[in-house]
């Protein structure tokens, strides 16, 4: 199949008068990865929850694959997979107990043989035998991982992969995001406020500010274009020339 | 490596697989747990002793107790199949929420349908291991085998347990719409249907205005069968087969709350919020 894997269409999410996301378009090409990048409450988890089909959006529509969302999840859901710091996995299965669980619900086979390799990618091994609540948030953010890896989703879907990770950890975990791309081929959506995170892993970014997106590009191309030095200062210059383009609206 | 090989699914039993590794998740947590192993028995073990010793005293008390012994012991073991199979039911599903496991289970390939498969068989597997010790200890302490009810133990043990879904998914609906505030509702909203179930005394005994709102409860049907095969000695189709009838009406109207709280919560973006 040629053309996006991911293509977002007027997406749009009310809750009673509140406009969360506000006509969203935009589309992530084959082996490809996109940040939306955004601040607080700027609508970036509320997109990612919509693209996944966990809220049903308002207005506008989501093709994965080139098929409809709502009209195929089921069988786009076994394509795709996700990891978020706002979901967890239960906290007294045993980190093999869990990738276990999760391998049968994709209806993956080899079960043993695929939580081995995860294990040795991710480094798990020291503690596939310990209750997941047990594990420090750098461990479970790995677990995370796994589960999100497991079915080796064509699609895979991050929310802030490395918030509240020291940066060491932080760094190791781009690095497997960066690796399991060029080695699948895979196309992954992240939504980050990390600024250093977007400009290392994306090919293209989608400021969104008040539920829409601003400004869109990739990294190089939108630092050039705003003159300034890093992905951190043209955002900060888009996010404060919004807010004061609101204000002075209000 | 990653990547070193697609990720195969299997296409025909795929439904199975992911029922499969719903009970897997539970009967984990269950091994892992004995608090809940215990709190599975504990109450129908309790429950058994206090009601043997009530009906050993009405025994050598009452005339009619002396002809049906079993009736009060039946009716205990009976209720708590229902109760058991609702607080089972309600309590698994909650239990994903307590975990923050809704946003993955519901971006995992798991339809609702199964889903709803698979708390039924999580909630039978654990009336049954909760309801072994409470058969059991009637049998050795009382002489009391539930058994003896013959092949309508089979039907009063289905309606019981059906209607125990109906109303555990009842509860899972409201717990996902009003979050986990609402979550004692599952200990106590069955309790509301145990005065008209008419577990302990005959149908009749209800005034007249209140005999209407038991005759549309399953249980109550079951609870006049189980009395006519205890006192009597009769197997009353009639009943057995309204409380199927009812019972039909009451899982659809349960398993229908769910799917509506379900796509509600869809719309209100609730099932990646929820949590402790």
């Amino acid at each position: 199949m040629s053309g996006p894997v991911l293509e977002v269409e007027d997406l749009t999410k009310r809750f009673g008068k509140v406009t969360a996301v506000d006509a969203v378009s935009f589309a992530v090409g084959r082996g490809t990865t996109a940040a939306l990048l955004g601040a607080n409450g700027a609508g970036k988890t509320t997109t990612l929850a919509m693209v996944l089909g966990l809220l049903l959006p308002s207005a506008g529509s989501v093709r994965i694959f080139g098929r409809d969302l709502a009209a195929n999840r089921y069988a786009l859901l076994p394509r795709m997979n996700f990891s978020s710091p706002y979901t967890d996995l239960p906290h007294r299965l045993t980190v093999r107990e869990n990738l276990t669980v999760y391998a049968k619900l994709y209806g993956l086979d080899g079960v043993r043989r695929r939580i081995e390799r995860m294990a040795e990618t991710l480094d798990l091994g020291d503690f596939l035998k310990r209750p997941t609540g047990k594990l420090s948030a750098g461990q479970r953010t790995r677990v995370a991982l796994a589960k999100a890896l497991l079915n080796e989703p064509e699609l895979l879907l991050l929310d802030e992969p490395s918030a509240s990770l020291d940066p060491d950890t932080a760094d190791w975990v781009r690095g497997v995001i960066e690796r399991y791309r060029s080695e699948t081929g895979a196309s992954i959506l992240l939504a980050s406020h990390n600024m250093a995170e977007v400009e290392r892993l994306c090919d293209d970014v989608f400021v969104m500010a008040g539920g829409r997106i601003v400004e869109s590009g990739p990294p190089e191309t939108m630092i050039e274009r705003h003159d300034r030095n890093t992905l951190e200062e043209v955002f900060l210059e888009i996010v404060r020339g919004t807010s004061s383009l609101s204000e002075a609206a209000q | 490596m990653i990547g070193d090989g697609a990720a195969r699914v299997l296409p025909l039993h795929g439904s199975a697989q992911r029922i499969g590794a719903m009970v897997l998740r539970h009967t984990y947590l269950l091994r892992r747990s004995w608090p809940r192993l215990l709190e599975l028995t504990y109450w129908p073990t309790v429950q058994m002793i206090i009601w043997g010793l009530v009906t050993m005293f009405l025994v050598t008390n009452s005339t009619w107790f002396a002809q049906a012994a079993g009736v009060l012991l039946a009716g205990v073991i009976l209720w708590d199949v229902m109760f058991r199979g609702q607080i089972g039911l309600s309590l698994v599903f909650i239990e994903e929420m307590w975990a923050r496991n809704l946003g993955h289970l519901f971006v995992s390939p798991l339809r609702p349908w199964e889903l709803i498969c698979a708390l039924m068989l999580i909630s039978l597997i654990r009336t049954l291991i909760g309801m072994t010790g409470a058969v059991g200890l009637a049998f050795v302490l009382y002489a009391f085998s539930i058994f003896d009810l013959g092949f309508a133990l089979i039907g009063f043990f289905v309606n019981l347990i059906v209607m125990g879904w109906a109303v555990g998914f009842f509860v899972c609906g409201l717990v996902l719409r009003y979050g986990l505030g609402a979550e004692s509702l599952a200990w106590f909203l069955i309790f509301a249907l145990a005065p008209f179930s008419c577990v302990y005394y005959p149908l009749s005994i209800l005034p007249d205005w209140l005999e209407p709102v038991a005759a549309i409860l399953p249980s109550a049907h079951v609870f006049e069968g189980m009395r006519a095969l205890l006192v009597d000695g009769t197997f009353s189709g009639d009943h057995m087969m309204r409380a199927t009838v009812l019972n039909i009406g009451w899982i659809a109207v349960g398993i229908g709350t769910f799917l509506a709280f379900l796509r509600s919560a869809r719309i209100r973006g609730l099932l990646h919020q929820i949590g402790e």
